[in-house]
């Protein structure tokens, strides 16, 4: 048996690196998408959102009660498009998707306020979407309280029931002005780069044996190991250029900041690519079209944005979800890109993460390689 | 090993998952022969052609190859041997320099420039050396393969159906390469559809659902498949034909332009039918040596035992 050959390899590596050039559409994938969709994304997802457009039935017609209304106008929450009479048309204009939002003020409201009776104020809200009217909803409660207390001074300061007894202080740590992009854009480059490199990979190792050139390659002396390499590395070579894109586009574009360490990142990210990679290279051994590799790709693609944390909060999920979840690689790098970007970790923050990353890596490899060596045969 | 033979194996064998692919398949191809591999589709011939250069290990069998060990030595195989897939399986995205040349890096061939030129210009190829080799026609890409599997200068070629979709004219170049080769020495081992190649080898085996049927000379095939022939002539032969074909002893009816060749293994049914049919004095027939053609038409068709058993005569024009 004969070792491994540098000039086989480089002659792969070089012969990969051509076929990517020629492969316009490719490339463009690999560069030109990344920074589409960091754009698109970062700027159209917001879990925030505001001016929502809201209808109000007022029975009540008081200084309170256009305090309240203004109150809620000023949070930018909601947007005031107008009045409806009686309760049919709130409930009509709920369901035509006029209106997110209806406030009913009830008959004699200030005057119920003064007396300390606590009237009721109905926000009816179109909750199909939960996370579309959440932030409003939590909001909401505090306006209305402010815009009362503010509105009832002198010997009235204290009539709808006096202060709580305690008051919550809450510090957005991290993220103080509770932007989207900056927890959105950190967590698009673990998605993107488990999308191209896992995608990537299992298509450009199918398509040698999907057009026949795998026999050749098997039919010469080349070792397995310096094909794999060799067609692989110049994706490594990608992933490096996507996320040189994406840090500066991060940093410049949407201001995300970098505070954690860069060794604790580029550790995080090179077993993470590597592990995309041995991803990418398990699913080629088991399509034998491109389109099949394309499928099966997909369907590692989205676990990885729908339960790795990136969509929706990971504490959030049932435990077997969790536990299917850290299973995911891109959970794992996600966690590292936040702690490491946001809030300033350094590589002792990330060991767990990078020791789970590690174990991920091993159970694809043992299994791509048991794999590979029955479809040599 | 045998200082004659490139190639001897005995009892090779090779399953895929359930099913038997090759089945104790015995061949000694002497070297500087043009051995040829005939078959139906899905015999097992590329099966065998990937076990003989090391793509596949064997599940049985013993023997060599360029007097390297089939099972064990497959690498030292791999670099003597020049295999030319049945598929194109040359990078289309490659330019014809680009694929050569990579091709010379594969086996770590020494003077890579020299060999690659010299190459494009036995090709002809060398003021296209740039064009994609994914543009080129099925005859140039079928020349292509071939100069690429030359590159390192084998001792034995293994042709997989090298010259399937390739027009006549470029068959006949494919041939005429392939038998300066062979005086130069270069073993070959070629299988194929056509009979007019089947003619042009040395030797001849015939592999059927893995089984090696006949294996010989190719000027001692007929006489081995043991078949009888008339030849036939006059009017209306496709309707004579028809009638042949269930008549007892007739085993096959082959038209040749404007005569009939009507061939079976048990004479005697055959000399009587013929008798029988002679003496209504339409046609005029006549005995004659059976030749390759029938042979290869008798074993092409030959799935008798496969396919259906029992079946009546085959009528192939």
């Amino acid at each position: 048996m004969m070792g491994f050959s540098f000039r086989r390899f480089g002659a792969v590596l070089y012969k990969e690196f051509i076929q990517m050039r020629r492969d316009r559409i490719t490339f463009g994938m690999m560069i030109g998408l990344p920074i589409i969709q960091l754009f698109l994304f970062g700027f159209a997802i917001n879990s925030d959102p505001r001016n929502l457009p809201t209808l109000v039935e007022v029975n009540d017609n008081g200084p309170l009660t256009r305090a309240v209304i203004a109150g809620m106008q000023n949070s930018s929450y909601f947007d005031f498009k107008g009045a409806v009479e009686g309760a049919g048309g709130g409930e009509e204009a709920l369901r035509r998707g006029d209106a997110n939002f209806v406030v009913v003020i009830p008959r004699d409201f200030e005057r119920n306020v003064m007396r300390g009776d606590r009237p009721e104020v109905l926000v009816a809200a179109d909750a199909s979407d939960p996370s579309a009217t959440g932030g409003a909803v939590a909001a909401l409660s505090g306006i209305v309280t402010v815009a009362i207390s503010e509105t009832l001074s002198g010997p009235l300061a204290n009539a709808p029931g006096g202060a709580a007894p305690f008051s919550m202080v809450v510090h957005r740590e991290y993220n103080p002005e509770g932007r989207t992009s900056t927890n959105i854009v950190p967590g698009l480059l673990a998605i993107i780069l488990s999308m191209t490199m896992v995608m990537i990979t299992a298509i450009a190792i199918v398509k040698e044996t999907e057009r026949g050139t795998m026999e050749m390659l098997i039919a010469t002396p080349v070792k397995p190991l310096e094909v794999m390499l060799g067609k692989i590395l110049p994706y490594v070579f990608v992933g490096y250029v996507q996320t040189i894109v994406f840090l500066l586009a991060a940093r410049l574009v949407f201001g995300v900041p970098f505070e954690g360490s860069v060794w604790a990142f580029y550790l995080g990210f090179n077993l993470f690519v590597v592990v995309n990679l041995a991803l990418g290279f398990l699913i080629s051994t088991a399509a034998s079209s491109q389109m099949q590799a394309m499928q099966l790709s997909f369907f590692t693609i989205l676990p990885s944005i729908l339960l790795s944390g990136f969509m929706f909060p990971f504490a959030g999920m049932p435990g077997w979800a969790q536990a299917i979840g850290q299973a995911v690689p891109a959970t794992h790098f996600l966690r590292i890109v936040r702690k490491v970007m946001l809030k300033g970790g350094d590589v002792s923050d990330v060991t767990g993460e990078l020791w789970a990353l590690a174990a991920i890596l091993l159970v694809i490899s043992v299994i791509a390689m048991l794999r590979y060596r029955q479809t040599l045969d | 090993m045998s200082a004659e033979l490139v190639i001897d194996v005995r009892g090779l064998t090779k399953d895929f998952g359930p099913k038997r692919v090759v089945d104790h398949f015995d061949i000694a191809v002497p070297k500087g022969a043009i051995y040829g591999f005939l078959g139906p589709n899905g015999s097992g011939k590329t099966t065998t052609i990937r076990m003989l250069c090391g793509l596949l290990t064997p599940d049985a069998g013993e023997g060599t190859c360029l007097g390297f060990d089939v099972l064990k030595q497959a690498d030292q195989i791999k670099e003597r041997v020049g295999y030319m897939t049945q598929k194109f399986s040359y990078y289309e995205d490659l330019s014809i320099r680009e694929n050569l040349d990579f091709v010379a890096r594969m086996y770590g061939l020494d003077r890579r420039r020299e060999r690659v030129d010299r190459a494009l210009a036995d090709l002809g190829l060398a003021d296209r050396s740039r064009q994609l080799a994914g543009s080129l026609s099925g005859g140039w890409k079928q020349r292509l393969a071939l100069a690429a599997c030359l590159l390192h200068e084998p001792q034995l070629l293994l042709l997989d159906e090298p010259t399937a979709g390739v027009d006549p004219k470029a068959r006949r170049d494919f041939w005429d390469e392939i038998r300066r080769l062979s005086a130069l020495g270069v073993t070959v081992l070629v299988s194929t559809h056509y009979m007019d190649e089947a003619v042009q080898c040395d030797f001849i085996t015939y592999i059927a659902y893995g089984k090696k049927l006949i294996d010989g000379p190719s000027g001692k095939i007929p006489e081995m498949v043991g078949l009888e022939t008339w030849r036939v002539s006059g009017p209306d032969l496709a309707v004579l034909a028809e009638r042949l074909a269930r008549e007892p002893g007739v085993e096959q009816v082959a038209r040749f332009g404007t005569v009939l060749h009507v061939s079976g293994t048990d004479k005697a049914a055959l000399a009587a039918t013929v008798e029988r049919l002679k003496a209504e004095g339409t046609h005029q027939w006549s005995l004659q040596v059976a030749g390759l053609e029938e042979a290869f038409i008798y074993l092409m068709a030959g799935a008798r035992d496969n396919f259906a058993p029992g079946t009546q005569a085959r009528i192939a024009s």
